[in-house]
């Protein structure tokens, strides 16, 4: 179960994640989860929005530098030690992270995971015992 | 097709007879009709039967843009105002503008060149140019205008300016050639995409850059966003305007007028000539001129001369592209940095856009350089390690051209000014302070 993610370039500069919010809510577009990389002088906002198409467009419009890639998103039970198992099922596969969020809410967890290899990733977790989640289900969210 | 095969095509030795005829007739001319002249030339001991060939120019004095102010605004004319017909003006950005003044029979030669420059560039009587220098002071535009006039094809006087305004009448008229600046050449080509108006609807095939230094990445990427066959004109208001050299269908430099323009090289640091090959600073002694000719004047402009053969048939001497100008020349950290090399390593580079800010600073006694770019669509990419690594090729690009190391910085899209003429693309802070 592939999700698209939305990265958008923003300078370090006051304001500017903001302003993507702003964008974003004036045309109607939720953001189901996000995070911040950062380096010196730019970071990398990395976002799961409910229309990465329109996302993507009026942020290009609004002269955003973005990027779409696939990642995948899991939901696992809110308690110590549920990720370090899947975690583990990845490392004695040899899959290599390159990095991940996540959220909770409740009894549940969700986590964003961008892979090197996404579909070696996808089939391994698809074995161990952690649910992938959809478009849809995140819709629901 | 060549204009004027009998003054393009002559062997070297004519040349240099017809250019040591016209040497002499200048010096008498300006040693009685301009007593800036005479004084300097009777301060080197020199009278106009000493200069008999084009050898003995360098016992001639050097004139500098710094003459031209001093002597505002009609100091250096060699003709009475009444037979001066037009007057140009270069904006003076320090101290007083400098001021050029034309007599009929330079106006009828600068339109005789400029259609040379036109017909080397493959035009002719049936194409329709859009000429979008701009017009009045700035030689650009009227210089372009009559050229295209005396080439006997159609001219939209468009100046510059008003972007969609440019594009509609482009597309309407049916514009085959347009003759602009470089940077605004990029400009407009990205203002002709975002119409959506397919590219087969325009009937575009030329197009005529100059007034500013530009490099050969430079026209790879307006010939490949605008669609155009790319040429160089040079030329300087100075010295007459637009059309001093021009490019032909082979592209590997400038053929100068030379029949009526002598070029040299110098060493900028000795005033001492240079041979054929050596790069140096561009120096021009108009043969022909009437209004306001000029002994040795310095362009400043920072460039070579070959006078092999070139493959079109024309015989007169080549200038490579300006790779500088010596007053535009920064010195940072010791070492010798031209704006126009950075602008080639990243124009080479598809990652990025063609539009870049230097920034010179000194930061506790050492000066910096941060180079301000922007990464183009399709290179963005949602890990910090790819965008890094992005900065570091082009740093490393850099250091190996420059021999110093710039800050990168990467800026989001569009932050970079976009030029509508001549394009600022350097800050130096160390000025201010
Ligand atoms: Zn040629």
């Amino acid at each position: 179960m592939k999700i698209k993610q939305l990265s958008v370039f923003v300078e370090n500069k006051t304001g500017r994640i903001n302003e993507v919010a702003q964008i974003l809510g004036r045309h109607g577009v939720n953001m189901t989860a996000f995070s911040l990389a950062d380096s010196a002088d730019f970071g990398i906002l990395r976002m799961i929005v409910s229309d990465v198409k329109q996302a993507e467009q009026v942020l290009r419009e609004a002269h955003f530098g973005v990027s779409v890639t696939e990642v995948v998103c899991l939901s696992c039970s809110n308690v110590p030690g549920s990720l370090s198992n899947i975690l583990d099922c990845l490392a004695k596969e040899q899959v290599f992270i390159e990095y991940m969020y996540a959220f909770s809410e409740g009894e549940t967890a969700r986590v964003v995971i961008r892979p090197t290899d996404l579909d070696r990733c996808i089939d391994i977790l698809s074995r161990c015992s952690c649910h992938l989640m959809s478009r849809n289900t995140l819709d629901q969210m | 097709m060549i204009w004027n095969p009998s003054k393009e095509c002559m062997s070297r030795e004519q040349m240099r007879i017809l250019q040591g005829k016209r040497l002499h007739k200048l010096v008498e001319r300006v040693y009685h009709d301009t007593p800036f002249y005479r004084r300097k030339m009777q301060e080197m001991d020199v009278t106009p039967d000493d200069i008999r060939s084009v050898d003995d120019i360098v016992r001639l004095p050097f004139t500098t843009k710094q003459d031209l102010r001093d002597n505002y605004p009609y100091g250096l004319f060699a003709s009475p105002m009444s037979q001066i017909v037009r007057l140009h003006a270069s904006s003076g950005t320090t101290g007083s503008p400098t001021v050029v003044g034309y007599t009929r029979h330079d106006l009828a030669i600068w339109a005789e060149m400029t259609a040379r420059c036109l017909s080397a560039f493959g035009t002719d009587r049936n194409d329709i140019f859009s000429v979008a220098y701009g017009y009045g002071l700035f030689t650009g535009g009227l210089g372009l205008h009559y050229g295209v006039e005396h080439l006997g094809a159609t001219v939209i006087p468009m100046s510059s300016g008003n972007t969609a305004k440019q594009i509609k009448l482009l597309h309407d008229f049916g514009a085959t050639a347009i003759a602009c600046t470089p940077s605004y050449a990029l400009y407009l080509a990205e203002a002709m995409a975002q119409t959506g108006i397919p590219r087969t609807e325009f009937r575009l095939k030329t197009g005529i850059f100059g007034a500013e230094p530009w490099t050969e990445n430079m026209r790879r990427e307006i010939e490949a966003k605008m669609g155009v066959d790319a040429y160089n004109i040079y030329g300087l208001s100075e010295v007459m305007g637009p059309g001093v050299s021009h490019e032909c269908e082979y592209k590997d430099g400038s053929h100068i007028i030379e029949d009526h323009f002598l070029p040299e090289i110098i060493s900028p640091d000795t005033l001492e000539p240079l041979p054929y090959g050596q790069q140096g600073e561009l120096v021009f002694t108009t043969l022909t001129k009437e209004g306001m000719p000029l002994l040795r004047y310095r362009t400043k402009d920072l460039c070579s001369l070959t006078d092999e053969p070139c493959r079109c048939g024309r015989t007169n001497v080549r200038m490579s592209r300006i790779v500088g100008r010596s007053d535009d020349m920064l010195i940072i950290r010791g070492v010798n940095v031209f704006p126009s090399q950075i602008e080639s390593v990243i124009l080479e580079m598809e990652e990025f856009e063609p539009h870049y800010l230097l920034i010179v600073d000194r930061v506790q006694n050492l000066d910096s350089l941060e180079v301000r770019v922007e990464v183009r669509d399709g290179f963005y990419s949602d890990e910090i390690s790819k965008m890094l690594a992005l900065r570091q090729k082009l740093s490393a690009r850099l250091q190996s051209v420059l021999g110093i190391k710039a800050d990168i910085k990467l800026v989001e899209p569009y932050s970079i000014e976009r030029s509508e003429g001549k394009a600022k693309r350097v800050i130096d802070k160390r000025i201010l302070k």
